[in-house]
Parts: C-alpha cells; sequence; structure tokens
C-alpha cells in the first residue's frame, strides 16, 4: 500500500472541502472494499477522508411514506432495521445474501453504492485492464470470464457490479442523494450506475467530489410478493453468478405491477422495465414467466467462460418470479427472517 | 477542521519516510496510545504494535476471518479497517475474553468439543461466535452456520465448532 494522510471530516461540508483541497483523494467509509483495493495498489489514493462517522448513520421516515437510508448505516444495521425488514424485505434479504456478518458490519450503504467491480484482472496490475488504466485493454474478453457480463457490456468492458444490495435497490427504485463541490441533488437509482461504453473507468455518474448522504425508498416497497434469489458456487459468503429481485402486486392471479432486476449480470444492477411492463397484466404463471424470462436474456452475449449464465439468468428469473408469487424466500436464507 | 495525521505521499522510486501520529486506541478495556501511521490496519496495530497477537493474520483481505475482533461488541474484519478509525472505540480480542485460569463460555465450549486442530482461525472463530452471541440472532444450526460463514477453517473443523458454538447459543 501507498503511504497517504488521513483526516476525520467533522461535517459533510468539511468533508466535500477537504476531499477537493487535495489531488488524488477518495472518501473513507467502511473501508471493506477500498482499503482492500489499496492494498493491491489498484486504488492509490494520497489522502483519504473518513466520512464514517458523519452524522448520516440514521435510518429515518420520509414525509412522502418512504424511508431514509443514511450513507454511514451499516449493511448490517440496514438489513435488520425494523422498518426495513416489514416494509422492504427485499432488501433485508438481498443485504443479507452478501458478504458476511464482519464485512457488514463494517460496510456501509454509501460504501456498497460505490464498491467496484470484483473482476480478477481489474484486480491484478499486472495484467492489462481499461477500468484500471484507460487504454490498457480488456483481459477478460478472450481471458477466463466466468465472473463476467452477459448484458450489457462493451468492447472495453465486461465487468460486473459486484452488489446484492445494489440489485435489490434497483428494482425498489430509490433516489441517492449526493451533496459535492456544486452543492447537493439527486440521482435516481437507475442512473446512479453506468454500464461500461467506452469509459469503463467510470462506475457511476458522481462527478469528482460528490459524497453519498442517504439512499431514499419509496414508499412502495413490494413487502408480500418479493423474493431475492442468488446462485452462487457455494451456500455462502460468495458472490452471485447470477442474483434476481423481484417483487409483484398481484389482483388474484394477475400481476397489476412488478419490479425485476438481475446482478452479477452487468456492469450495474440490471434492472429491466420491459420485462415489466411486459408483466404487468397477465396471470402469475409459468407460460408468462418463461416468456419474460427469455425475453430479459434475448440480447445476452456469452464471453465464452460465462456463455452458461445465459441459460442460469433465464431459469433464475423464471424461479425468482415463482417464488415472489408464492411469497417465498431462497430455502436457505429464509430463516433470518423469520426471527423475531 | 479536520483533524489531519501528515505523511508525504509518495508515487514510486524510495519509499517516503513513515510518518506516524499518536492514535488513542481502547483494547480490552485498557487504554493506549500507540505511534502508528495512517495506513496501519487495525489488526497489524493489534499484533506489531500492541503485541496482542492472539488476533491471527490469514488471507489480510477480509475472505478468511482469521483477524475477527470485536469493535464497540460487533465483530468485523481487523484487517480492512484502518487503526485510526478507531480512536474512541472499545476494541476486544481473544486475549479480552478470557484468561487461561478462567476462560470464556465459548472458549470453554471449543476445548470441550474440540473445536480446532491447528488452532490457527480459532481466535477469529471464537470472536466471530462471541458477536454471533451479542447479535442474538441465530438460534438453529442453519442460522449458526450461516452467520459463522465470514470464518473459514481450513483443517475442516466445522463440526465441533457448529456444536461449540450451539451448545453456548443454547444457554444464553
Amino acid at each position: 500500500m501507498y503511504p497517504f494522510t488521513y483526516s476525520r471530516a467533522t461535517d459533510v461540508a468539511d468533508a466535500v472541502r477537504d476531499k477537493a483541497g487535495h489531488g488524488a483523494s477518495a472518501y473513507l467509509g467502511g473501508g471493506t472494499n477500498l482499503i482492500d483495493l489499496m492494498k493491491y495498489n489498484v486504488e492509490q489514493p494520497a489522502h483519504l477522508v473518513n466520512v464514517a462517522k458523519l452524522p448520516l448513520s440514521k435510518i429515518e421516515d420520509l414525509p412522502d411514506g418512504g424511508l431514509r437510508l443514511g450513507a454511514t448505516a451499516t449493511n448490517a444495521d440496514t438489513a435488520w432495521n425494523e422498518q426495513v425488514k416489514q416494509r422492504y424485505p427485499m432488501l433485508n434479504q438481498a443485504i443479507l445474501a452478501g458478504a458476511s456478518p464482519q464485512l457488514r458490519n463494517a460496510a456501509t450503504n454509501g460504501g456498497n453504492l460505490m464498491q467496484r467491480t470484483r473482476c480478477y484482472y481489474f484486480y491484478d496490475i499486472e495484467t492489462p485492464c481499461n477500468k484500471r488504466e484507460p487504454g490498457s485493454g480488456c483481459s477478460a474478453i478472450g481471458g477466463y470470464n466466468r465472473i463476467h457480463a452477459i448484458l450489457g457490456a462493451s468492447e472495453a468492458c465486461i465487468a460486473t457490479h459486484p452488489s446484492d444490495m445494489c440489485v435489490a435497490l434497483a428494482a425498489l427504485a430509490p433516489t441517492v442523494r449526493v451533496s459535492g463541490p456544486n452543492g447537493e441533488r439527486s440521482i435516481a437509482f437507475e442512473d446512479f450506475h453506468r454500464l461500461p461504453g467506452e469509459l469503463p473507468q467510470y462506475d457511476n455518474t458522481l462527478t469528482e467530489g460528490e459524497l453519498v448522504l442517504s439512499l431514499d425508498l419509496p414508499e412502495k416497497g413490494f413487502a408480500k410478493n418479493f423474493t431475492y434469489l442468488k446462485l452462487r458456487d457455494r451456500h455462502s459468503y460468495a458472490f452471485a453468478l447470477v442474483s434476481v429481485a423481484v417483487g409483484l402486486e398481484l389482483d388474484g392471479d394477475t400481476i397489476t405491477d412488478a419490479r425485476l432486476a438481475l446482478g452479477g449480470v452487468a456492469h450495474k444492477p440490471w434492472r429491466d422495465k420491459s420485462a415489466e411492463e411486459m408483466l404487468k397484466g397477465q396471470p402469475a404463471t409459468a407460460e408468462t414467466f418463461g416468456r419474460v424470462a427469455a425475453h430479459v436474456v434475448a440480447n445476452a452475449v456469452g464471453q465464452g467462460s460465462n456463455d452458461f449464465k445465459i441459460e442460469l439468468a433465464r431459469r433464475a428469473i423464471v424461479r425468482a418470479l415463482q417464488q415472489a408469487t408464492e411469497g417465498k424466500q431462497q430455502a436457505s436464507d429464509a430463516f433470518l427472517n423469520s426471527n423475531p | 477542521m479536520s483533524q489531519l495525521l501528515t505523511s508525504t505521499p509518495h508515487r514510486g522510486g524510495l519509499p517516503a519516510p513513515v510518518p506516524t501520529g499518536p492514535v488513542r486506541l481502547h483494547i480490552n478495556g485498557q487504554t493506549q496510545t500507540l505511534q502508528l501511521a495512517p495506513w496501519t490496519s487495525l489488526l497489524d496495530a493489534l499484533r506489531e504494535y500492541a503485541h496482542l497477537t492472539g488476533t491471527k493474520k490469514g488471507c489480510d483481505h477480509g475472505q478468511c476471518g482469521a483477524c475477527t475482533v470485536l469493535v464497540n461488541g460487533r465483530r468485523i474484519n481487523s484487517c480492512l479497517t484502518l487503526a485510526v478509525m478507531h480512536e474512541d472505540d472499545d476494541i476486544t480480542t481473544i486475549e479480552g475474553l478470557g484468561t487461561p485460569d478462567h476462560l470464556s463460555p465459548l472458549q470453554q465450549a471449543f476445548v470441550d468439543h474440540d473445536a480446532f486442530q491447528c488452532g490457527y482461525c480459532t481466535p477469529g472463530q471464537i470472536c466471530s461466535a462471541q458477536g454471533l452471541l451479542n447479535e442474538c440472532r441465530a438460534h438453529s444450526e442453519a442460522e449458526i452456520k450461516e452467520l459463522m460463514s465470514g470464518n473459514l477453517c481450513r483443517c475442516g473443523a466445522y463440526t465441533g465448532i457448529l456444536n461449540a458454538v450451539k451448545e453456548v447459543v443454547d444457554k444464553q
């Protein structure tokens, strides 16, 4: 790890000012991803601004009926928050499907959005990587790419976003409140992360120096018919190969509203609004689910080692829609929601 | 204003002199002021500066759980956090959970259930299990397995570890 200077911000304005006053600087939340990347010299900030103790850790009701998740609330505190469990259980399930208890205790909500890809070439500074070193090439294309993207990739980058939490957030569609040198603004969650295109070095649409303040969830939480299905190489403590977040509203057997987002398949949490539109007004049947799943993966492209993901995603979407219809969770995680 | 620990950022060439600053840590009920660089992980601060070598360095990347300690009663990976981030926090390591003459209930259960072979992961396993007890969210074997999944055991002593943790959970 390269040497750096460190400061602890006293408030948001102080944090923004402090970061702007240093060149290659970074905000430090829980550190679970940033410090790891610094150990590999993938990230080399000359200055860290610790924002973890800023007063942004509250989870509180919003006047419009929504719920505000503070940026520095830990993933664990967010998952186990009573309001989250009751009103946004899909988020509870997604967070608990990710990482380990230790990591969830340290990792913050803002940091979860900001975490970087786990592409092995991105982590290995000896290999070309357009995300780490723009213009150097992509080692994953034509290389070993089992964990890589099947949707929305580019010729410059086929990395995936690793978060579970963000897949549920994509389905729940909060706004992301940020503050920076030019003041405060809100970004729709679907516009926060981006596809790689020709600029894979940018994971998101934040401008220089902007700091995440909160995630503001809308009132609608799909608390009855939801699921977060995560498929991975081992039962726990592994990144998703494919994950699916589903929220449905049903009138009898008819789907009246739907949300569908995938993880592990693209450079950003992959919400498919056209699939959601296809679901609306349709009967919640295997025939409907099969048709929608085929639609979602119709333009999927395999890279060789990850070809299996296309079929895996198709089947996972069908299963997730069935689970959500039945109000069921993935067996391995369901118990975590039944605790008092 | 921000509190600033000063160092000389450096890119390539000879390493910069290592600037350190006083960092006050509360470890196992005792307050210590250590001279640390900003980039010293909590794990390295505990082992190399506070000389508490019970906490183990396994992967050093948050993947194995051997470095698990309790910060304000909550388990975290001490390898993925900086010591300077924890001024005013209460840090508990394996040395703070019991003594050779008075083992903590978890330590005793690990002995009784033969919950280790080489023992390298054990301090992390026990600190993690103590965090699990503090959280009060694991009751069944399935829940304990899931909520202990952040701790790997290369020897494969999982059956004993599960039995040891279950025994203490059941008495809780």
